[in-house]
């Protein structure tokens, strides 16, 4: 893990989820787990936000929302799925009306695993995001705009991600430093 | 008259841990009128059914909500028990009526969490959730999950709980029972809190029965009804009247829920008291055939599970209505004619559980 130098703002979106995984990400807040002594702070607002945090699959009607309030966010900033929903689309995967995971819309940094997920992955997911955050915040202060670690992604990753690129100009949408906690 | 405006309420709102949508049509800052728009956490849950068998639905029953996971795993069951003419043993009764009512203390004490940081009353929200891990690692003990739990199988209970942890969860209620009390007095007694909750949202008695609501919302209007009363599991043994309060605002609705802990507490005490040795489950045979309806009493109110079997292995339909539904028609009414600055906390005092009611 990187050295963590600043406090992370998280902004908390469910997705379709079955609620367990937003009670723990509430979880984490609460006095017995306090993430906020590693400066982090929930806000309601994607304008101040550094880290989101989705829970739950993506659906139709969510799946707009996700997006905007993913662009919505100033950069640098990193997307942590919890749960297994929102890493595959876990248990609900065979619905009819779950597309997938999060990554189905938005590029995911980190992955935390479990259902539910308990509140220590979530806030280790959080710390492991806060690296990538600053990994994006550095590249960003070059003048680069956010890249890839590549010795941290497979192959068919790099394909992903150089597609990606092409078709997005901004180009802030693939950082995938490959930190799965899976 | 002045000039209408709409002003877009969620699906993201920091008050709301999950998406609803409410298009509110405001004068000056008196809301007249809110329309809803759901389906945000649509998944489609009903029709897996027909992808899994019954015995393995019960966990994805277990997920149509994750706070009340526990009760929806236990209906489920218990409506296939019924069509299936299995009898469960009474410790699993027992058992499921302890897991029930834990359920019920963890929801309401999360409820009043979010209530108090609904109002701006970060330090009361921070203990109210302080309490809740106690019976959350008592989850823990017991079950071994802290949300999602899958004690439920078909015919009975998974786990049992021994005597000398159910010394152990006795001991962790009266440490709850004892710092709840404290909370109590802020909640109900402080002059902040009732300014924000006295004489705000009120549902009359007779708008509570029209609009047909359910649970703390429709007992904080005065109507004394209560599935439990109907003596499913081991509450035919247990006694206790349902909590109701006069009112019909947002104090009363308070008041309940917060009343309801103490009641659980003790029933936990009592069902722990008379709880009969055993076995947890009765074996079961073959495919279910039938129709059965549950009725159960939820924390936040009567949920109805239907479940239609035909003699496979899959279930053929299964329809679930839960109480977060049942309240939207009476929220908003209650919505109608109340300040801006309010919706939030408006919306709160139903207890609303959005992916139950979408599953
Ligand atoms: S991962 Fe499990 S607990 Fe989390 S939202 Fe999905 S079903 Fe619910």
């Amino acid at each position: 893990m990187a050295k963590v130098s600043k406090s992370p703002w998280v902004l908390h979106y469910d997705g379709a989820s079955c609620n367990g995984c937003d009670i723990e990400v509430l979880a984490c807040l609460t006095p017995m787990y306090d993430a906020e002594r590693f400066g982090v702070i929930n806000t309601g607002d994607p304008k101040h936000a550094d880290i989101f945090l989705v829970t739950g699959g993506i659906n139709e009607q969510c799946k707009d929302v996700v997006k905007q309030l993913y662009e919505q966010m100033p950069n640098p900033k990193v997307v942590v799925a919890v749960g297994i929903c929102a890493c595959t689309g876990g248990v609900f995967k065979e619905t009819y009306n779950i597309l997938g995971g999060v990554d189905t819309v938005i590029p995911v940094d980190v992955y935390v695993p479990g259902c539910a997920a308990r509140p220590e992955s979530i806030i280790d997911g959080i710390v492991k995001g806060i690296a990538v955050l600053d990994q994006k915040r550095e590249a960003m202060k070059q003048g680069k705009l956010p890249e890839l670690n590549v010795e941290d992604i497979s192959e068919d990753g790099k394909e992903q991600a150089s597609a990606n690129e092409a078709q997005n100009a901004e180009a802030e949408t693939t950082a995938n430093a490959g930190e799965e906690s899976k | 008259m002045a000039t209408r405006s709409i002003i877009p309420f969620g699906p993201q709102h920091p008050v709301l841990p999950e998406p609803i949508h409410l298009d509110l049509v405001i004068e000056d800052e008196k809301v007249v009128e809110a329309i809803p728009s759901i389906g945000f956490v649509h998944r489609g849950l009903e029709s897996l059914v027909a992808k899994k068998e019954f015995t393995e639905y019960v966990y994805i029953a277990e997920r149509i909500c994750g706070i009340c996971s526990f009760m929806h795993g236990m209906s489920y069951c218990d409506a296939v028990e019924h069509i299936m003419e299995v009898e469960i043993p009474d410790r699993a009764k027992y058992l499921r009526t302890i897991w029930a009512e834990m359920s019920r203390i963890h929801s309401h004490l999360l409820w009043l969490g979010l209530l108090a940081d609904g109002f701006g009353y970060e330090s009361l929200f921070m203990q109210s959730w302080r309490i809740r891990e106690k019976i959350l690692d008592m989850f823990e003990a017991t079950t071994g999950g802290r949300v999602i739990f899958s004690v439920n199988q078909i015919g009975g209970v998974l786990k049992d709980i021994d005597d000398s942890l159910m010394n152990q969860l006795l001991k962790s209620l009266d440490d709850i029972e004892k710092e709840l009390k404290a909370i109590t007095k802020t909640f109900l007694n402080d002059a902040t809190v009732n300014n924000r909750l006295r004489g705000v949202g009120i549902l009359t008695a007779k708008q509570a029965v029209d609009l047909a609501t359910a649970g703390p919302f429709m007992r904080a209007s005065g109507i004394n009804r209560d599935m439990r009363t109907t003596g499913y599991n081991a509450y035919k043994d247990l006694e206790f009247a349902p909590i109701i309060s006069k009112d019909g605002d947002s104090y009363a609705r308070c008041e309940v829920r917060i009343n309801e802990i103490f009641q659980s507490i003790n029933l936990i005490r009592e069902a722990a008291g008379k709880m009969p040795a055993g076995d947890i489950a009765t074996p079961i045979k073959g495919f279910p055939n039938g129709e059965h309806a549950t009725r159960v009493e939820q924390p936040r109110g009567e949920a109805f599970y239907y479940v239609k079997a035909d003699g496979t292995k899959f279930i053929d339909r299964f329809r679930v209505r839960t109480p977060t539904f049942a309240n939207l028609p009476g929220l908003l009414e209650t919505l109608k004619g109340c300040q801006l600055a309010d919706v939030p906390l408006l919306v709160l005092t139903i207890d609303p559980c959005i992916s139950c009611t979408e599953r």
